[in-house]
């Protein structure tokens, strides 16, 4: 394996936007209110950014295509800018692509920026549309909730959990983001919820409630990345560096062989592997101290809790049920209201996470700062459990 | 005739929804309380997902069977609700159930007699090779109207050749005359018909004896002589009236599956001989009669070939496959003729690619995926490179059928959320016991009938409308086997 880019890429600067049904805003003035939040954090001029990766996935609802509305709308002038698109994964690809270019010395400096402003379709969820002119021919016109709501019912026969107990587990996950998303002003939804509301509320795709799914929200969230070296000359302490990015992509065999048996990610399991071999971690479960996963559904975080190797196979209902992913436990999980309640404007997804582990690792994550973490992990997945882009960030302290 | 040429097999296929009359009884009690009368047993209904093109997919299946289907060197269909009014419907029947290129082929439309008189111009040229002749309607009644309780939808499908007939052609007669008992207006969705009691007495009454007759002098067959006596009306007593005054018995007078079934229009003359062929016993006469614009009649006598015809579904097993429908409003909303308003999700645009869907023809209404040469491993669909990750082979999958592999679900969902005419809208993973996997959506399904590991068959389905354009392409569905 590759030497990887441990400690070779540092987070100088992020900025979000708040997240929710922003009604006044279009995807330029998400963009901006981020923009100035990295740039201000950072404390450089945007003269100084010699590169740029722009994140958007569905374009036709708000920008269009080409990375030419970052580059008019922040008034980048002279500098390669390039859009990326991998499904709900783009945010973490924009990232992906900015790092690379400060790691290999291509950029002094680079920013990643994602941004989805998906609240000007007219209706609720994701926007839906052809899939290409063969898929369309073929494929269920599906929609994410039912996609993902097969994990549940092929992880209950597989480990013989009954429905009912994965339910329950499903509603904790749900709960426990609810009740960190209260702690969190940027969230699109913050308000704690009971296990009664989420229990009982309408079904989406069954197995899965409304309270089991993440909202569809406007907003974008940046990354300004240099090397550690350029980082300390422009005065920087307490340093946060990526320690390991890894991407891992369905290549058919889950769609289309038979050996995977519809409950878990195959992506997920490589990508973090990798992950935490780039990162050098031996024991997740111990050394990680918090984790932003892809929480789009209740039962995606409940299976990917596994697929991270934090919990045994089979284990994440009783881990989840323990506490073991709440603020208080040992891994928390979803500090910020994770998608399900800081929103999902998916191409600034993978973002927003990073910028979760940025401020928690530099003790600036207010109500809901944890104690002394020293490791962080995002998860960022797109597309649907039997074909998907898995993406993993290992972020954490320079010392 | 030098030759015997016959019916070498036989098919039938029902919708499983069975509309319950007295549901549209008390629909339309409001306006028309006399209806109540007409409010007894069930009629066929297609699901949203079903027309006449999927309905003769599914009988020429059963009546087909393990028949070589390269064997076959034609194909006809009969119908007046064929969903193309120019695009050979017969074409996509062909193509799903993988027949030849080198086949002829032929839509028959534009009359009720289109089932009967298709059926004798095909026999006239079955001499040679083996011929498909499937019949299929799916009528839409305005509502209210008695014909929207007497109205069915179902197919039937025979094979023709001069090998392994079951029952011999002996001959035909037609009489063509320009009676409107109803008719349909070209680009119409409904029928007008006029007075019932002139229909009978100046129509049937009067048509039908003098075309059998002509048949009978023709043949030599006495019309006592006749075994099973077939003829579509759902006037009450008409039928036995003709066959009173033929001298045809009493006995003879095959059920016309008023009670459960309705009239299948176009197809129903078929659908009642593939019925006949059910009960029929060697050495038997079959007279066929369809009344339209005209008459048709048809004669054919049972083989012993008959009794050793491989067992299938035909028209008993779709009867007593039938689920029995109370939601009316269901029923409009799949004939579309009441708008639901099913949200934006409703207006995605399907235009289908026709350049793309010829080239993946087989893939997709030929239901073919591929089996790796190299390693044997079956997957769906067909590509370039095995998808077997220890193989990975390149160009090496031949091509295999996908259409009757047994099969059963991995994960399912039920999706409240995704746009269906029919919510909610399932779908799942679909392992097939060949080893291919196929992520599929699911019809015919009932709530309590689906689980993991539920038998699944695949049928033949509307996969999507394009209403802007007037399109609608087709693909494979899985439905539980039981």
């Amino acid at each position: 394996m590759a030497r990887g880019i441990k400690d070779k890429v540092a987070i100088i600067g992020m900025g979000c936007s708040s997240f929710g049904e922003r009604w006044d805003c279009g995807a330029e003035e998400l963009m901006v209110e981020a923009f100035e939040e990295a740039l201000g954090d950072a404390g450089i001029d945007r003269s100084q950014i010699e590169a740029a990766w722009f994140g958007t996935a569905f374009d036709k609802v708000h920008v269009g295509g080409s990375a030419l509305p970052m580059a008019t709308t922040l008034r980048l002038s002279g500098i390669p800018i390039t859009r990326v698109e991998n499904m709900c994964a783009t945010g973490t690809e924009a990232l992906r692509g900015a790092a690379y270019a400060v790691a290999s010395g291509a950029a002094d400096i680079a920013v990643a920026m994602g941004v989805e402003k998906l609240k000007d379709t007219g209706y609720g969820g994701l926007p839906a549309g052809s899939k290409g002119t063969l898929p369309d021919l073929w494929v269920p016109n599906g929609s994410a909730p039912g996609n993902f709501a097969q994990l549940a019912t092929a992880y209950s026969a597989k480990h013989g959990i009954s429905s009912e107990d994965v339910k329950q587990a499903m509603a904790h996950v749900s709960w426990k983001s609810h009740q960190n998303g209260a702690k969190n002003e940027k969230a699109h939804l913050q308000k704690a919820v009971t296990m009664d509301t989420i229990l009982g509320a309408p079904m989406i795709a069954e197995p899965l409630g409304l309270f089991d799914c993440c909202g569809v929200s406007d907003g974008s969230a940046c990354a300004i990345l240099t090397t550690p070296e350029i980082a300390k000359a422009l005065g920087k302490t307490d340093i946060i560096t990526i320690k390991a990015l890894q991407l891992c992509l369905s290549d058919g065999v889950e769609a289309s062989f038979n050996s995977w048996d519809g409950s878990h990610f195959a992506t997920t399991r490589v990508a973090s592997k990798k992950a935490y071999e780039e990162a050098g971690i031996k024991n997740p479960r111990e050394e990680v101290s918090m984790f932003e996963v892809h929480d789009c559904f209740s039962i995606t975080e409940l299976v990917t809790m596994e697929d991270l190797y934090i919990s045994e196979e089979g284990g994440a209902v009783r881990d989840i049920l323990d506490g073991f992913y709440d603020a208080d436990g040992g891994v928390p999980c979803q500090i910020d209201g994770g998608l399900k309640c800081f929103g999902h404007p998916i191409g600034a997804s993978g973002l927003r996470m990073a910028y979760e582990m940025y401020l928690q690792l530099q003790g600036k994550a207010g109500e809901r700062q944890l104690k002394d973490p020293r490791i962080g992990m995002t998860h960022n997945l797109g597309g649907a459990p039997h074909n998907n882009v898995a993406a993993v960030a290992v972020i954490g302290r320079m010392d | 005739m030098t030759q015997s040429v016959g019916i070498t097999a036989y098919g039938a296929y029902l919708p499983r929804l069975r509309l319950d009359r007295a549901s549209i009884a008390k629909a339309h009690a409001w306006a028309m309380p006399g209806l109540r009368g007409q409010g007894e047993g069930e009629r066929s209904m297609a699901d949203w997902d079903e027309d006449a093109i999927t309905m003769a997919v599914e009988a020429a299946r059963d009546c087909l069977q393990e028949t070589d289907r390269s064997s076959i060197t034609g194909a006809y269909l009969a119908s007046t609700t064929l969903p193309f009014a120019d695009r050979q419907n017969v074409g996509v029947v062909a193509s799903a159930l993988n027949l030849g290129r080198n086949i002829k082929s032929m839509d028959i439309a534009g009359s009720m007699r289109a089932g009967t008189s298709g059926l004798i111009a095909a026999l006239r040229g079955a001499g040679q090779g083996t011929t498909l002749f499937a019949a299929a309607d799916a009528r839409k009644a305005k509502p209210a109207s008695t014909n929207e309780f007497q109205y069915g939808h179902g197919a039937a499908a025979l094979m023709l050749g001069s090998e392994g007939i079951v029952a011999t052609f002996l001959g035909s007669n037609t009489v063509t005359a320009d009676f409107v008992d109803h008719f349909r207006g070209a680009g119409e969705d409904e029928d007008y018909a006029w007075e019932e009691r002139w229909v009978r007495d100046e129509g049937y009454m009067k048509i039908v004896p003098e075309t059998v007759q002509g048949l009978l002098d023709e043949t030599g067959v006495a019309a006592g002589d006749i075994d099973h006596f077939i003829m579509p009306c759902t006037m009450g007593r008409v039928a036995s009236g003709v066959a009173k005054r033929l001298g045809i018995n009493d006995e003879a007078l095959r059920d016309n599956l008023a009670a459960n079934v309705g009239d299948t229009g176009a197809a129903h003359a078929i659908l009642m001989l593939a019925h006949a062929l059910e009960d029929a016993t060697p050495g038997q006469k079959i007279l066929l009669v369809q009344f339209g614009q005209g008459a048709d009649a048809l004669l054919f006598e049972t083989t012993d070939a008959l009794s050793s015809l491989p067992a299938r579904k035909g028209v008993a097993g779709a009867i007593a496959r039938g689920k029995t429908e109370t939601e009316y409003m269901k029923f409009l909303s799949f004939q579309d003729q009441v708008s639901i308003d099913f949200g934006m999700r409703a207006e995605v645009d399907n235009k289908t690619a026709l350049s793309t869907e010829y080239r993946k023809k087989d893939m997709v209404t030929g239901f073919m995926g591929g089996q790796c040469s190299q390693c044997g491993t079956v997957q769906y669909p067909r590509t370039l490179y095995c998808v077997n990750p220890n193989c990975k082979a390149h160009d090496s999958q031949e091509p295999i059928s996908f259409a009757d592999v047994p099969a059963a679900v991995m994960s399912y969902t039920a999706d409240w959320l995704s746009y269906s005419p029919s919510p909610p809208y399932y779908y799942g993973q679909v392992q097939f016991e060949n080893g291919g996997r196929v992520l599929m959506g699911f019809t015919d399904v009932d709530p309590e009938d689906i689980a993991v590991g539920t038998s699944l068959k695949m049928v033949f389905r509307i996969k999507d409308f394009d209403k802007q354009r007037g399109y609608r392409r087709y693909f494979w569905k899985a439905a539980p086997a039981a």
